[in-house]
């Protein structure tokens, strides 16, 4: 079923002319790639404050209320220009290993963002100025860092092809891992 | 003129290395890319701060001087996976366009940074003037150019 849609998504006249302008992908994958600097840059100097290895006079708030608008807009460029780049190549992405662990990952980062909003964060007022804040701030903050670590990593590598299902043969965990469509099954 | 020189940056033992391997060249990159987002934070931080943006109520002097510890961590990365990432396609990159836009903005950057920014952020208070923005502006500009010509190499 998503096979198809995709397969079908992938052969629309946009996604065709994105994928062969000599200008407009490189530009697109470019500001993605920009826009790093903004939304994963924001990102990781407040992580290190959650962490406490940072800006530890600069109370936690101030990167919550001031700098968070940043990194929102960094945010909303990433996924727009994301979105565009997997609308170019929709089943190429979908069955490329780095790009499903870029995925999973990219859940858990949003996920560990909305513990520590809806935690750690709403009790803020009490921790803020604390050069180390407490645990569950700090552990918010490292996992934070981890995860983009490992999206920003997998994100680079989807670029390469050396795991996609068409250039078998795949050791059986890639197959499965890709989700390649192999003879056996 | 150079080009006697690059020839010889891609026969070095690193640049044979990277380009031969096949896992190099894209976990350096990726690292570089690390460096990039590490970079842009704490260059942002202080330009959106001296632009007026940010962490408004934060003394410009304090916000740059707890960045600049990361800022030169990111230097360090960018620099240690650029050099190898370069020696592996050093005569590629002496014909590409984008290269030299890139190596020609870097120490103008590495300069303004280190010798400009940084003492206008020193002085700078609460309250940035019109030196304190054109500063952060220029910074901005400039290390835009660099990246934005730094992923064009790969396009060119």
């Amino acid at each position: 079923m998503i096979q198809r849609f995709l397969g079908w998504l992938g052969e629309t006249p946009w996604s065709v002319a994105l994928l062969e302008s000599l200008y407009v992908w490189p530009l697109v994958e470019s500001t993605h790639v920009l826009a790093l600097g903004l939304f994963v840059g924001t990102t990781v100097m407040m992580d290190l404050r959650l962490v406490g290895v940072a800006f530890r006079k600069v109370p936690v708030q101030a990167f919550t209320g001031r700098l968070l608008p940043w990194t929102h807009i960094g945010f909303v460029v990433m996924a727009v220009t994301g979105l565009l780049l997997f609308y170019s190549q929709p089943l190429r992405y979908y069955h490329n290993v780095f790009f499903r662990v870029k995925v999973l990952v990219l859940i858990a980062a949003g996920i560990n963002a909305f513990i520590f909003h809806r935690g750690a964060q709403r009790r803020a007022a009490e921790w803020a100025d604390d050069a180390m804040p407490p645990r569950a701030a700090r552990a918010a903050g490292a996992v934070s860092l981890a995860a983009w670590t490992v999206v920003v990593v997998t994100g680079r590598l989807i670029a390469y092809n050396w795991f996609d299902c068409d250039l078998q043969p795949q050791p059986d965990w890639v197959n499965w891992a890709a989700g390649c469509a192999t003879g056996s099954e | 003129m150079l080009e006697p020189f690059f020839r010889w940056c891609e026969s070095t033992l690193i640049g044979r290395a990277v380009a031969e391997s096949v896992w190099a060249f894209p976990i350096l990159e990726a690292i570089h890319l690390l460096g990039l987002c590490m970079l842009g934070g704490a260059l942002l931080v202080v330009d959106l701060r001296l632009l007026g943006a940010g962490l408004t109520g934060q003394p410009v002097a304090q916000l740059a001087r707890n960045a600049r510890r990361w800022l030169i961590t990111a230097l360090v990365i960018m620099v240690a996976t650029g050099i190898p990432l370069f020696l592996s396609e050093a005569i590629k990159a002496y014909y590409n366009t984008s290269f030299w836009v890139k190596m020609t903005t870097l120490p103008i950057a590495l300069l303004f940074t280190f010798l400009v920014r940084e003492r206008v952020a020193r002085e700078e208070g609460r309250d940035p003037g019109v030196r304190g923005k054109i500063v952060g502006a220029v910074s901005l500009a400039l290390w835009f150019t660099v990246a934005a010509a730094g992923r064009w190499i790969g396009f060119s």
